[in-house]
């Protein structure tokens, strides 16, 4: 029994051209057993800044409140909003705090970085659940059904895909992986973040 | 080991929890209350490791109590389970954890919506329609998924409350004999028999 299977739930970010992706599942299990099917675990830090976060799922919960906090203290010290890279250097040192008792929690960052010319990149990242980050180019996975979403994602995804490709993309990964994975799936939902609007879809899944 | 289950209908919630006081193989007692009325429009039932349960329950109730008093309002289902959810959160990492698992089943008089939550001994909080907590939840839950309806009348949810009871009562090696079944609606928290 490892804590981090616990729960179930997996998330995956992917980066497309001019937008980016984040998306997860919606179960939350007691081991086998199913507990709930709309436990979501993507949370907006800002309006353009989201956070997956898989595994126990008490510290989901524990360490979004926690990212408020942190991020509200953040905007009112610097009186701006926080950047995607800046925001996983934050969740980054949060996790290492705990670093001899950690929370069972790996985060995926998907989120649109402002450029100094005042245009805006896609950016993603995921940390381990001790806070050591992997900024990645392509997609990002983390959760139960990790493995089988590095998989499908290295067959799917390509370079500068628009937004409605790139949802697509993501959304097959997504419940082509969950399906594989005993602790995942119950329905998902994917957000896709543009730089002027993010949108959210719910997706219906296999219910077995 | 205890059991218990609650269920969402049309402007109320149902909870259900057995009255068994077990020790070992010895049952100790048969009328053992373990729902707590936290407020007029809150309830709370509670299972898990002996002692702790009690212990936590009240520590709620009197926390409940005392908002009450203060603010001359009782704590709204969401912010009461967000509070129990951390109290218990905090307490898993330390030194001596509370083991106690929770369905927490509140009526918001104003907005006039049922509210129902399943919380485990770890501080996972979880919005449901329905839930059990124990060696009950393996029936009960299938049965749920099938008959649950959240626009039942009180008697249609009673149907489907005695229908999981019934089942543990027929599949479950150690079921329980009797169980205590309270309601949270508009007109507040009572009794209601089976």
């Amino acid at each position: 029994m490892s804590i981090m299977e616990l729960n179930g739930g997996s998330v995956i970010a992917m980066v497309g051209k001019d937008c980016v992706a984040i998306a997860s599942d919606l179960r939350l299990g007691n081991q086998s057993l199913g507990i709930s099917s709309n436990f979501e675990k993507i949370f907006a830090m800002t309006d353009r800044v989201y956070v997956g976060l898989p595994g126990l799922a008490t510290d989901v919960l524990t360490l979004r409140e926690q990212f408020r906090y942190r991020l509200n203290m953040y905007t009112i010290k610097e009186e701006r909003e926080i950047e995607p890279e800046t925001f996983v250097h934050l969740v980054s040192s949060a996790l290492y705090e705990r670093r001899f008792g950690p929370y069972f929690i790996e985060p995926v960052v998907a989120g649109m970085q402002k450029q100094p010319n005042g245009s805006f990149k896609p950016f993603i990242a995921a940390t381990d659940l001790i806070g050591c980050i992997n900024f990645a180019k392509d997609f990002v996975v983390a959760g139960t059904a990790s493995t089988k979403l590095f998989g499908v994602a290295e067959g799917l995804w390509e370079p500068d895909l628009e937004p409605e490709d790139l949802f697509e993309t993501i959304a097959q990964t997504m419940l082509n992986s969950v399906d594989r994975d005993a602790f995942s799936g119950w329905g998902a939902v994917v957000h896709v973040i543009t730089k002027d609007k993010v949108i959210k879809r719910t997706l219906k899944g296999r219910m077995d | 080991m205890d059991i218990s289950f609650a269920l969402t209908g049309k402007g109320y919630v149902l909870i259900a929890a057995d009255t068994t006081a077990a020790r070992s193989i010895v049952k100790m007692k048969s009328d053992e209350d373990k729902i707590k009325v936290l407020s007029p429009h809150l309830l709370m039932a509670f299972s898990g490791e002996p002692g702790d349960t009690v212990q936590f329950a009240e520590y709620v109730e009197r926390n409940m109590r005392l908002y009450h008093i203060r603010h001359n309002h009782e704590l709204r289902p969401p912010a009461a389970a967000s509070w129990i959810r951390r109290s218990l959160a905090d307490s898993i990492r330390s030194r001596k954890p509370y083991a106690v698992n929770l369905l927490l089943g509140g009526y918001e008089p104003r907005e006039r919506t049922p509210h129902l939550y399943w919380i485990d001994y770890l501080g996972t909080l979880a919005t449901v329609p329905f839930g059990a907590h124990g060696y009950g939840a393996y029936f009960a839950l299938s049965l749920l998924d099938r008959y649950h309806d959240p626009e039942a009348t009180l008697e249609e949810g009673l149907a489907t409350l005695r229908r999981c009871i019934d089942e543990v009562s027929k599949r479950l090696v150690v079921s329980p004999g009797k169980y205590k079944v309270k309601i949270v609606d508009a007109d507040g928290v009572r009794e209601v028999e089976l």
